[in-house]
């Protein structure tokens, strides 16, 4: 077997690989965004046993590694029957994984929203859905745009992860092609200049919303 | 039948008793001040009123409604009671014109062109017609109370409680929103304040209310009770006020 160096072919494959990271991360937010936001939802409820669920629900998830998620979901459910294809289960254990922490910090936002503004709407006789879709949620929503830009960030790298149990995202292209050039350092340093593509655009925004919402007065 | 009737309530957090078995009557058209020391639990009397806080014991109508627990009950209470606070509580996402409209549309399922043509009365009522469009932060303290008083008025209450809404606010700009409250008294509106404006109390209100460790100490026609207190604690708190 001869060994390929490192060109167009074998980047063109990086950034095919890097479609899959793309769209898991997708799946993650948008998964993990709407699990999340109902956990978030339960965590201020005026119920004390809801609240206790969802706060148990995002410690457990944050207190364990993505990797176990991984684990479990694709090892332990394939022990229980289940065959999944890689995709499905890195999928399932990235929405987890965002669902616990996009829980927290959109629970944060919520929570950040002056409590006047509770009794202010509550007084005009608002309901509580009421008061949650007209004015709590669009308050904490523009709290909660920096941190939320700012995880999916984290998102993005963590989906490398998922590499382990053979899904071919752009951690595992990367390994793959390395296998076949045996050049490292210039495969890995294009992995890394792929990651930070994406990343930094999104990192950077996350600051300018951050910026904004310190200013104050972006109404 | 009283507007507003307070029949030995008691209210305390936890283990500290804020109100002590207060009792008053309010008719329609009446203007109650409520006075007192910092802690002597105005607020937290003009709170159970529209239950913002839950009584412990006693009773509390308002408008024909009994105050209590069931949440539905009470929003339709609150269609009737309107209630201002020191710190405006404006919704800082919205402008004038829709911090106005809100409730009526969503709580009282008015028409939109409805619900435009009383914001629009109503803020002219509070002398901020061009301000419709505006959003709250691009407005002074005293204009975000005033607009504060007009988003209450739109749900056409029939009582309307003021907790301090100029403690907050400098001479002048407290001078527009008293203007205001003076013009609303004298168009007949029920209303209790809290207010740290002596001079207003007793020249507004028809009946001032002195409060002192969590009872009612001394009650009457603002005149006489500034005129001639009786208490030796209502003469040291108007004497303290001169200074
Ligand atoms: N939510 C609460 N939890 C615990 N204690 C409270 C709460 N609200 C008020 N209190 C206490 O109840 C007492 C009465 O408070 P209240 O706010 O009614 O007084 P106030 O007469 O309005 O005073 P101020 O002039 O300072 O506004 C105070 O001792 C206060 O600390
Ligand atoms: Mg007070």
């Amino acid at each position: 077997m001869t060994l390929r160096t490192f060109g167009f072919s074998e980047f063109g494959f990086l950034l095919s690989a890097l479609q899959w990271t793309i769209l898991l991360t997708v799946i993650a937010l948008s998964g993990g965004g709407f699990i999340g936001f109902i956990i978030a939802l339960a965590r201020t409820s005026t119920r004390k046993a809801v609240r206790v669920a969802a706060a148990t629900y995002i410690q457990i998830i944050q207190g364990i590694p993505v990797l176990m998620i991984l684990f479990l979901s694709y090892y332990g459910l394939s022990l229980a029957g289940f065959q999944m294809p890689p995709l499905v289960a890195a999928g399932i254990s990235m929405t987890i994984y965002a669902s616990g922490y996009l829980a927290e910090i959109w629970r944060g936002s919520i929570q950040a929203v002056a409590k006047q503004q509770w009794e202010a709407s509550e007084s005009l006789a608002m309901t509580r859905a009421q008061q949650y879709r007209y004015v709590i949620l669009p308050q904490a929503l523009r709290i909660a745009l920096p941190s939320t830009v700012g995880f999916a960030v984290q998102v993005v790298k963590n989906t490398s992860i998922t590499s382990i149990i053979g899904f071919v995202e752009l951690a595992r292209a990367g390994q793959l092609i390395n296998n076949a050039t045996f050049q490292p350092f210039r495969v890995f340093l294009a992995v890394a200049a792929l990651y930070f593509v994406v990343c930094y655009p999104l990192s950077q925004l996350s600051r300018l919303l951050e910026r904004r919402l310190h200013a104050g007065s972006a109404y | 039948m009283p507007e507003v009737l307070i029949d030995n309530v008691h209210k305390s957090f936890g283990a500290v008793e804020v109100l002590k078995g207060v009792s008053l009557s309010v008719n329609r058209g009446d203007v109650f001040a409520l006075i007192g020391r910092s802690g002597s639990g105005k607020s937290t009397l003009l709170r159970c009123i529209n239950g913002l806080e839950k009584i412990n014991s006693g009773r509390i109508e308002v408008a024909g409604h009994a105050v209590g627990r069931d949440p539905k009950e009470l929003r339709k209470l609150r269609t009737d009671v309107g209630i201002v606070f020191q710190s405006y509580n404006l919704f800082p996402h919205l402008t004038v014109g829709e911090n106005i409209m809100l409730a009526p549309r969503i709580v009282k399922l008015v028409s939109k062109a409805e619900a435009k043509t009383t914001a629009e009365e109503v803020l002219g009522m509070v002398g901020l017609s061009e301000k419709f469009d505006a959003y709250p932060d691009q407005l002074s303290g005293g204009q975000q109370q005033r607009v504060a008083i007009a988003r209450s008025l739109a749900m056409r209450p029939k009582v309307m409680l003021f907790d301090e809404v100029t403690s907050a606010l400098d001479p002048e700009l407290t001078e527009e929103v008293l203007n205001v409250l003076e013009t609303l008294a004298r168009n007949g509106m029920t209303m209790l304040l809290v207010t740290h404006e002596m001079g207003f109390a007793r020249r507004v209100a028809t009946t001032t209310i002195f409060m002192h460790h969590g009872k009612i100490w001394e009650e009457g026609p603002s005149v006489e009770l500034f005129g001639r207190p009786k208490t030796p604690e209502l003469q040291q708190f108007i004497k303290s006020d001169v200074k």
